[in-house]
């Protein structure tokens, strides 16, 4: 089977070390409806930002990104149009809901100095790259096992299951 | 080069003769816990097939009773799921509600040597029990359950050998606040914990321990094996054959460190985060607070409440505090009642609630407003965790927790006269 392997470009939005579940995804929204859940990423630390991103952006973050808790997080991240999160580490739960939910992530370390927010980066699933637009430099990510690297590329692990028949979408 | 004990049963369920850090694994799943959050209609889809129906528990915790239409919209999803599929592991509302992990301990359904998943960060409490117990996110969830396997990484061990004997009112949330000071976060790593300290830790102790391994953002927090432990669990399971798996006496870890239980001291770690964020709470008195909470899958033992009830019997919760106080099993709450616990806690004022997450999650049954502050004994401090981003929580033990409710503001548990 062949992978695609996409290539990003989007603007930079930087974070700091150990963002944590709550602060994306708060307790209070964890019985909300996907939709809903968008209207409160980070409404905590960085109120109002959800209406400045534009679909494609992307994280930069230092160590230890999405520490906390199972929530789906990484699905709301998927969700507002973060393209892809780049990190000096990325917490091992956050790290399979990433996979499992579909959203492109990748630790890199060293990412964190290396950008300032509004830079352009450009992120390689090829070669697992990434390159600072503005200053030319480049850094490389560690590497993604292909078959997470399809899950997390084919939307998650959801649709997986259902091509095999082993769920189908929720009748409640 | 020898293995650790996680990198043992990792290898042994994935039916390897050895693993090393940096392997992905694929694990045969001995012990699949589903709870009300998988449920809710954004997580859940229809079931199917379900590989091995005898592995799975499941359990209704966060929001129990039903605190809102979502909530009893989840509960009723899993009734129908465990009736479609014969699931006799199930805890809903009643004499068997409880908290997941608490639940787990209780019941006994973690073997040692086996691998145990669930959709809650907290999983990782297991461990105690020698178990490869992580938390996961749901689809991970509807994987394992479908499947009746996961996949892992392996992370490199660092072992904590425990000596010496704590002095109460220190306790382990003590302990594990001070690893949480010393040496930050364990991302990407496991811990193993081990040590001759071991035979005077009860399992209600050793188990507060492995719970708050998630506040270090460890993949695995395990013990190794000592009598304790294993009779313990063949007490829960009469006839049941498990392989506990011992570390090499040449494991390779990343780094090996004493921690000396007789120099720990009542620690509060400061609002919004875990990590490298606490100091003793003789240096934090005075600092009022509006609400104190005793509770959640780390401290809603019958130890806990125990301890509760020695501070809190025969003294008041101060006027301005709301002590809320939430048993982590209604059979932990029971037993706390024959033992007289429950009657002292209230009648110093407390609210006594049923077994839940409840506030510990922010979920129901004390939500905190803006510019409130909070002393938990529960796990997790984040900016909001327990309601308005804008309240305060502290974290400590329970013994600091009564004893600031009692005072109003924080308190060394030390400094409540006897
Ligand atoms: S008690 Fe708190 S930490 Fe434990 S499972 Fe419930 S919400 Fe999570």
């Amino acid at each position: 089977m062949t992978m695609e392997r996409p290539i990003l470009n989007g603007q930079v939005w930087k974070f700091p070390e150990n963002i944590n579940t709550d602060l994306i995804l708060p307790g209070r929204a964890q019985y909300f409806s996907e939709e809903e859940q968008k209207e409160v990423v980070f409404e905590a630390n960085r109120p109002g930002w959800i209406r400045e991103i534009r679909q494609g952006d992307i994280i930069v973050a230092g160590r230890n990104f999405g520490m906390g808790s199972s929530r789906p997080a990484a699905r709301s991240l998927r969700n507002i149009g973060i393209g892809c999160l780049v990190a000096d580490s990325i917490n091992g739960l956050f790290f399979r809901n990433c996979v499992n939910w579909g959203f492109l992530a990748l630790e890199c370390p060293g990412v964190s100095n290396t950008f300032n927010e509004g830079d352009q980066a450009a992120v390689s699933f090829e070669d697992f790259s990434i390159t600072n637009k503005m200053s030319g430099e480049v850094l490389s990510a560690n590497a993604i096992p292909d078959s997470l690297l399809l899950t997390m590329n084919a939307g998650g692990v959801l649709p997986v299951l259902e091509a095999e028949g082993l769920i189908s979408e929720a009748q409640v | 080069m020898g293995m650790t004990a996680i990198e043992k049963i990792l290898a042994k369920n994935s039916n390897q003769a050895s693993v090393k850090p940096g392997d992905l694994v694929v694990v045969e799943v001995g012990t699949a816990i589903l709870y009300d959050n998988n449920l809710i209609p954004a997580n859940w889809r229809n079931i199917l097939k379900v590989k091995h129906p005898d592995r799975v528990v499941m359990v209704f915790d966060h929001r129990v009773p039903a605190k809102d239409i979502m909530s009893a919209q989840a509960h009723s999803t899993g009734r129908k799921f465990v009736k479609k599929f014969g699931i006799k592991r199930f805890h809903d509302v009643g004499a068997e509600q409880g908290i997941s992990h608490v639940l787990v301990a209780d019941h006994g359904y973690a073997l040692p040597g086996t691998v145990l998943v669930c959709g809650d960060s907290h999983t990782c409490s297991a461990g105690v029990f020698n178990c490869a117990a992580r938390g996961t996110g749901s689809p991970d969830m509807l994987y394992a359950v479908t499947k009746g396997e996961t996949w892992f990484k392996v992370g490199e061990t660092v072992r904590y050998d425990l000596i010496n004997n704590l002095s109460a009112p220190a306790s382990t949330k003590d302990v594990i606040l001070h690893i949480a000071n010393v040496y930050g976060d364990h991302a990407t790593m496991n811990i193993e914990f081990g040590g001759p300290a071991l035979p005077n830790l009860s399992m209600n102790a050793r188990r507060t321990i492995t719970t708050m391994s998630a506040e270090l953002s460890a993949e695995f927090a395990t013990f190794e094996p000592d009598p304790v432990m294993l009779e313990y669990v063949r007490g829960k399971n009469p006839g049941v054959e498990f392989e506990e798996q011992y570390p090499d006496p040449n494991a390779n870890y990343h780094r090996r460190n004493t921690i000396d239980l007789a120099g720990i001291e009542p620690l509060v770690a400061l609002p919004d985060a875990v990590l490298n964020n606490s100091r003793p709470a003789a240096e934090l008195e005075g600092e009022r607070i509006d609400q104190a909470f005793i509770g959640s899958c780390a401290n809603g033992t019958l130890d806990d409440l125990a301890v509760a009830s020695d501070m809190l019997g025969g003294r008041t919760v101060s006027k301005h505090v709301r002590l809320i106080v939430t048993p982590g099993s209604q059979s932990i709450y029971r037993q706390a009642l024959k033992a007289g616990y429950i009657e002292k806690i209230m009648d110093a004022g407390a609210v006594v609630t049923n077994a839940t997450c409840g506030a510990c999650g922010g979920g129901h049954l004390g939500i905190l407003s803006a510019g409130e502050t909070c002393i938990t004994a529960s796990t997790r401090n984040f900016k909001g965790r327990m309601g308005d981003p804008d309240s305060r929580v502290f974290m400590a033990s329970p013994a600091t927790v009564a004893a600031s409710a009692i005072r109003g503001s924080i308190t060394d548990p030390r400094n409540i006269g006897n």
